[in-house]
């Protein structure tokens, strides 16, 4: 028979390092019903009957946020063999209220006081007894980082769930207040015997949920009790509750906890504060830490680890193992269109979410040391400011910032943002910070279209409108969206702390995880839709293709594809943002969606021809051509990896594509057009891994759509405004 | 006076807490309840929000939610 241990704590008090230390790897992240809050549950490593949950950290079991309902339900309603609470015994005081909450549950309990050395530290000493004697249930001290005590501890916790001791009631409350629980009690009746206490103090603490789960009818003799004892408690029972606890709390403390000296301390953790939110060097602080941040991600440098795996993850793919999964299937005598539906299909577009995650775990483990240290809180208290004038709060800008770099962990990141509507906002318009693959895109139109004169400030203004309409928009969010809730700051800013290299990489690997199963799963299904659009049209299925094709198969060109059909349907939406008169640039966008750097490589399929790739392949020295790799084993010029080069040039900017600048009914842009087309682009629907980022964290496809149609919408107004107004003045 | 006022370095006692809400049960559930002792220790950057020290951690909050927590001197 299993036994189940819940874990149940404030945040940053070490439970989850418990966590690990209990499970290792044999945990399971996975999501609580109806909230994007992760699940996380393991079994423990000495005993495989002992099931353990890390329920999410909370401050209390009041209905909060998403955490402290799941948490209480989980508590109160499933009804694990016992919890055992962590207590950070730096901060023993705040960390007791919870205790007392959980104690009204009427669950097997155990307590375990973590941080011993930080505790050692700050010269405070507990008396585990005395403290255990108090309020009726076994304390344990316990290091989690280092598992100090944690034998000890689960020993205790198994013993108390065998016997499955109530702990006792606390005596804390006034006449007043019990006197309101025992009407109460008898209005409760029908529900679950061991959830009436506790529902009947949550009752006098004026509880949404709890109230909910009244009968109608019953609503109004509770609500009358309500106001009696409010009457008795000078206006306010709800604040004396909570008054009443944290008095009980100072006496325990009084009697049991020895602290060297009742002022405030500085530490050694207050010392690195006092530098790090310093009102001169904390932007310049968080500006180089952000730049290293991004350098190690994406950068090229010698720290550029991200880049790196990336490049051997993709050379692989691309290379030995895509060549060796055609080269079987084509030995297995597979059909063209069967090697294409592979080769351009399948292959390319789990090849697209496979070169995501190096990057992407390297941000994230980045993150999650930047997080666990407890800088976070920091960067977010310092920002706060600025961003409330936006509509926004602090905690905002690590998701923006990130999406510089790439939506996709940007919008992972959002999470942190408690209240909904804040989060809700902040994802919506995360996507108009132009991420790095959109930069392809804006230096072909600058290499080919823009005096180099003009081709930085370009850039500048392209990046500029991106954050201008993000707060311009966040602003207009703000009114438009209903929130019941206020946003509010009121955040614990943990002790600094060194993390442990096993938490940070349990914790970035989690979040990877989540992202390539379920945004996985989208850009998959899109690239095979739109590989398909792109490479069939009537002829594959009516037989002619087979006819007309040297090869016999039955695809096509994707000028004549069911893409480029769909393109001269819709282009007439891009006729009021001048670039609608021809399918090319539709279909550009549309293949933008993949991934939008992908926007060049079509643009290089439906502008470039061979005399285009010819023209490059001359200007560069035989030097060049060796170190690109262009030549075959007759030394001519291979034409696949021709075009590859060119691809790659145009996507730095250092070469130009003629038929990008022809006459507009063919496709051609001139620098206005480019402008709303770059605009359109950036402020579109985000590739199809946003997407699946997003539905992840919003949790409903109805926000989803909410949330691109408000991007599809401001990038037509925006590119429709840049076209319409430029028109006038030139 | 409110919390909002205390100057940074000083340290005051709360005597009341402002009207009914999902924040103010919050700023008590963290531990700010009459008869503690708060230190403010610092505003940031920008101005807002403030850092306090309350029960042996550092709270932040933002001087809208302050200006509700009723102090004396000490």
């Amino acid at each position: 028979m299993s036994i189940k241990i819940a874990l149940a704590g404030n945040p940053n008090c070490g439970k989850t390092t418990l966590f690990n230390y209990l499970t290792g790897a044999k945990q399971h992240v996975g999501n609580w019903p109806g909230v994007t809050v992760d699940k996380k549950e393991g079994t423990y490593r000495k005993n495989k009957s002992v099931k353990v949950l890390d329920l999410p950290g909370t401050y209390s079991l009041s209905p909060y946020s998403a955490e402290e309902i799941i948490a209480r339900d989980y508590i109160v309603k499933e009804r694990p063999d016992v919890v055992i609470n962590i207590i950070d015994g730096t901060s023993i005081e705040r960390n007791l209220y919870l205790t007392l909450q959980i104690i009204e549950t009427k669950v097997p309990m155990v307590i375990a006081v973590n941080m011993e050395d930080e505790m050692k530290l700050k010269g405070i000493t507990v008396d585990y007894d005395k403290l255990s004697k108090k309020l009726g249930i076994p304390v344990l001290p316990i290091i989690a980082r280092k598992g100090t005590g944690v034998i000890e501890l689960i020993d205790a916790a198994l013993v108390v769930a065998e016997k499955a001791g109530i702990p006792n009631e606390l005596s804390l409350f006034d006449e007043n207040i019990n006197a309101a629980l025992e009407k109460l009690l008898p209005i409760l009746h029908g529900q679950n015997e061991n959830e009436k206490t506790w529902k009947a103090i949550k009752l006098l603490e004026s509880d949404e949920v709890v109230l909910a789960t009244i009968p109608a009818a019953a609503r109004e003799k509770v609500k009358a009790i309500i106001d009696t004892a409010d009457k008795n408690a000078d206006g306010d029972v709800e604040a004396k509750i909570a008054d009443l606890r944290y008095q009980y709390i100072a006496k325990i403390v009084k009697e049991s906890v020895k602290k060297k000296s009742e002022k405030h301390i500085e530490t050694v953790s207050d010392k690195w504060d006092k530098i790090l939110t310093n009102r001169i060097l904390a932007l310049p602080i968080f500006a180089v830490i952000m730049f290293l941040m991004f350098e190690i991600t994406f950068g090229s440098s010698f720290i550029g680890i991200g880049a790196w795996l990336q490049s051997i993850v993709c050379d692989f793919w691309d290379g030995p193992f895509t060549e060796a999964v055609l080269t079987g299937l084509e030995n297995l005598g597979a059909a063209t269109w069967l090697l294409s539906l592979f080769g351009d299909g399948i292959l390319a577009g789990l090849g697209g979410i496979i070169s995501f995650l190096p990057q992407i775990l390297i941000l994230f483990l980045l993150l999650s040391v930047l997080e666990d240290t407890g800088y976070m809180a920091r960067v977010a208290f310092v920002m706060d400011r600025i961003f409330r004038k936006f509509g926004l709060t602090g905690k905002s800008f690590i998701p923006l910032l990130m999406g510089f770099g790439c939506s996709v962990p940007a919008l992972m990141a959002a999470r942190t943002l408690e209240n909904d509507k804040d989060r809700r906002i902040t994802m919506m318009i995360t996507p108009f910070m132009s991420c790095g693959a959109k930069l392809p895109i804006y230096l072909m139109f600058i290499g080919t279209l823009f005096d180099e004169k003009y081709r930085t400030i370009t850039l500048f203004g392209v990046y500029f409108l991106g954050i201008g309409v993000a707060i311009l928009s966040g602003i207009i969010l703000n009114k438009l969206i209903k929130s019941d809730s206020v946003s509010h700051f009121i955040m614990e800013l943990p002790e600094y702390r060194l993390p442990t290299i096993k938490s940070v990489l349990i914790h970035g690997w989690e979040k990877i995880k989540g992202f390539a199963v379920k945004a996985g799963t989208v850009i998959f299904a899109s690239t095979i839709l739109i590989w398909f659009l792109a490479s069939f049209n009537v002829g594959s299925f009516n037989g002619e293709n087979a006819k007309i094709n040297d090869d016999g198969s039955i695809l096509c060109e994707m000028d004549d594809s069911f893409l480029a059909s769909a393109g001269n349907g819709v282009k007439v939406i891009f006729m009021p943002l001048g670039f609608g008169d021809n399918w090319r640039p539709a279909v550009g966008v549309v293949t933008g969606w993949i991934a939008k750097e992908n926007i060049v490589a079509t643009f290089s399929q439906l502008y470039a021809d061979e005399t285009v790739i010819d023209a490059y392949i001359d200007t560069l020295t035989e030097k060049e051509i060796q170190e690109k790799e262009l030549l075959d084993d007759n030394d001519k010029v291979d034409p696949d990896a021709a075009a590859e080069a060119y691809d790659e040039a145009l996507m730095e900017g250092v070469v130009d594509l003629p038929a990008l600048k022809g006459p507009r009914e063919e496709g051609g842009f001139d620098r206005l057009t480019a402008w709303s087309f770059m605009a359109f682009n950036l402020l579109c629907m985000p590739c199809f891994a946003a997407v699946g980022a997003m539905r992840r964290e919003l949790g409903t496809w109805r926000r989803t759509l909410q949330a691109i149609g408000f991007q599809m919408l401001t990038a037509w107004i925006v590119a429709f405004l840049i076209f319409q107004i430029g028109n006038l003045f030139l | 006076m409110t919390l909002k006022e205390v100057k940074i370095g000083e340290s005051c006692v709360v005597t009341s807490l402002g009207k009914k809400g999902v924040a103010r049960r919050r700023i008590m559930e963290m531990g700010v309840t009459p008869g503690v002792t708060v230190k403010v220790i610092k505003v940031a950057p920008f101005g807002d929000p403030i850092e306090v020290n309350v029960r042996g951690y550092e709270l932040s909050l933002r001087k809208s939610e302050a200006e509700q927590i009723i102090v004396e001197k000490v």
